[in-house]
């Protein structure tokens, strides 16, 4: 009986231990190396060769399209219910929709958004894109304290996709009791969106959607006022768990962490990062989470709201996505004028 | 110090290692020896190189004062004294006086035709540290990965590097090595209490023997590891502790990128509940 234990357990230590060691993840050197701060004070991102040249495979750029000439007919006059794309050529018209079916829809083609008559409005893709469309022009034009002129296309988030890799819904989490016996405030559920620990599983919602306040760290050295409560904490950090992950840095990317709070010292990208949450909450509000009554029940989350944004979405895993090489330059149509 | 009587008796010559009689004496109480003499210089040379460093630098504020490794962008090369230049001496000074000091204490061993554990054991101190300085930056290719010589500046150093990982109390390795501290101060505290119960019993009473020693740890938890045996595992817990922490080290660059909270991953990903 004894040995048989003995041998239970060296087997199931076994087992164990060889999950540990082949688990997905490991690297090896060369490693690639940036270094952030001043010498020795270990801000550096880190990234090896091997996965350096998987993600830079990932994020090559599409193939390019011709240039179209923005003189020469309109598209409001070639086309009926033009109205968002209301100044272009019909040259960069067509251009733009040839781009957009690469990027987004090369499976399913036109059809995915358009039926025989082009102007008609009855299926919902199209007024989605009509709605991206204005949405990626008020990015580029609206928002360039986050995109800089690199500037984001519709392949930025799609690459390929109709629905992109990364979108969040609000999530209830768990069942848990609740009332007297609760016991959790959804903790303890490691997922993508809280960077795989213990922290809650929807930072989302209150930060991405709503406008919770981050900045939870006490400005004194002993605390003067109740300050954040856990929860909110706890929202927080599986927050900037998601950024980490989502652009594939870490937190000396934008903070010393000696001093998380002071923007004095910190890296000029928590500006960038800064302006890309007040990004994300304004488009969260106001393109994509009032699409909801357009969406058929199988594009919504299980509260019954639309697919919405966060960091991944572009990022896709790379502090500049596609590696800051910009489409927009090449693809004027969708840049620099504000939604009509 | 004055020479106690039967001190006499161990202070024989031979068993150096190198050197043969040159440095075979004693100053003091202090055995010499060529690794003594290496010991005194590179140490000297280094706190020496600390100060200038010091001198060099903007303030005289024993917290503040930081002796930074090089820039990444030199690599593994020798970087210009002033920008890391001075650490990579300091660190060769460093190294090189630990090695000595553990050497000296192997002569010594060899003198009295003792066993080599207190070296072994210097050693994996040595170890962690050279880990951290050597073994780490050769591993990620520049001597920057290292951590500067500064009290405050250590520490802001650790703090970075772990968040680097997003969350290091995830690493198992370096769970290990907490677990291994903790257990090493609890062992310690525990062997140290029962010898001096034993030793300093109430007034009027004999001083215990360890029979009774075994005895209080057999009534308590019914096992006691003996005499002997206290100082296997202290050593055994000490070392480990060392070498867990050199692992939770130079596993976090050269083999790990990403946070530590995604190696758990494994687990969730057991076939089991996958």
């Amino acid at each position: 009986m004894r040995l048989a234990f003995s041998l239970l357990g060296i087997v199931v230590a076994t087992l164990l231990t060889v999950a540990m060691l082949f688990t997905p993840g490991w690297v090896r050197p060369p490693i690639i190396s940036t270094q952030t701060g001043y010498r020795g004070t270990g801000q550096e991102q880190l990234i090896s060769a091997q996965n350096k040249r998987i993600l830079e495979a990932a994020n090559a750029l599409p193939a390019p399209i011709d240039k179209a000439s923005p003189s020469g007919e309109r598209a409001t006059s070639a086309y009926k219910n033009v109205k968002v794309l209301t100044d272009l050529s019909t040259d960069e018209f067509n251009r733009l929709m040839v781009a957009i079916t690469q990027w987004v829809s090369p499976d399913q083609g036109c059809g995915y958004c358009h039926t025989d008559d082009l102007a008609d409005d009855g299926v919902y893709t199209k007024i989605v894109s009509r709605r991206m469309i204005a949405m990626t022009r008020d990015i580029n034009k609206e928002w360039t304290s986050h995109v800089g002129d690199v500037g984001v296309t519709c392949y930025t988030c799609h690459r390929g996709q109709p629905v992109p890799k990364n979108v969040w819904y609000e999530n209830p989490g768990a069942r848990h009791a609740g009332g007297m016996a609760a016991h959790n405030y959804g903790f303890g559920h490691p997922s993508t969106s809280n960077g795989t620990t213990a922290l809650p599983v929807d930072p989302f919602t209150p930060h991405l959607l709503g406008d919770d306040n981050i900045r939870v760290v006490g400005k004194t050295a002993l605390p003067t006022t109740r300050g954040a409560s856990i929860q909110q904490t706890e929202q927080s950090y599986a927050l900037m768990m998601h950024m980490s992950q989502a652009l594939g840095v870490n937190c000396t990317f934008c903070h010393n962490s000696r001093a998380f709070l002071d923007w004095s010292q910190s890296a000029p990208q928590r500006t960038a990062a800064w302006n890309g949450l007040q990004m994300m909450r304004e488009l969260n509000a106001v393109y994509l989470e009032t699409l909801k009554p357009l969406y058929p029940a199988n594009r919504l989350g299980p509260l019954g709201d639309s697919p919405k944004a966060n960091c991944g979405t572009c990022h896709q895993g790379v502090s500049k996505p596609l590696y800051g090489q910009s489409m927009l330059q090449d693809f004027p149509e969708l840049g620099g004028k504000a939604a009509p | 110090m004055a020479l106690l009587s039967f001190e006499r008796k161990y202070r024989v010559r031979g068993g150096t290692l190198i050197g043969g009689d040159l440095f075979d004496f004693w100053v003091g109480p202090f055995y010499v020896g060529f690794f003594g003499v290496t010991t005194i210089i590179l140490s000297a040379l280094g706190t020496a190189l600390i100060i200038w460093g010091a001198a060099m630098g903007p303030t005289w504020n024993i917290w503040q004062i930081n002796i930074a490794p090089p820039d990444l962008k030199y690599g593994l090369a020798l970087a210009p004294l002033k920008e890391g230049g001075l650490w990579q001496i300091i660190t060769f000074c460093a190294t090189g006086a630990f090695i000595s000091w553990a050497l000296r204490q192997v002569e010594i061993c060899r003198k009295l035709g003792m066993n080599y554990h207190v070296p072994i054991a210097f050693g994996f101190a040595i170890f962690a540290y050279v880990s951290l300085v050597v073994i780490r930056p050769l591993l990620l290719g520049a001597w920057g990965f290292g951590f500067p010589y500064g009290i405050i500046s250590h520490l802001d150093w650790v703090s970075n590097t772990g968040y680097q990982y997003l969350h290091f109390h995830y690493n198992p390795a370096h769970m290990i090595a907490v677990s291994f501290f903790f257990a090493t101060c609890f062992g310690l505290s525990l062997h140290g209490a029962l010898v001096l119960s034993a030793t300093n019993p109430g007034k009027g009473e004999a001083v215990k023997t360890p029979a009774h020693e075994d005895t209080f740890f057999r009534d308590s938890i019914g096992y006691s590891i003996g005499t002997l045996g206290i100082h296997r595992l202290g050593l055994f817990l000490a070392v480990s502790s060392a070498f867990w922490s050199a692992v939770c080290m130079i596993i976090s660059g050269p083999f790990w990128t990403r946070g530590w909270p995604e190696w758990w991953n494994w687990w969730l990903n057991l076939p089991v509940w996958r």
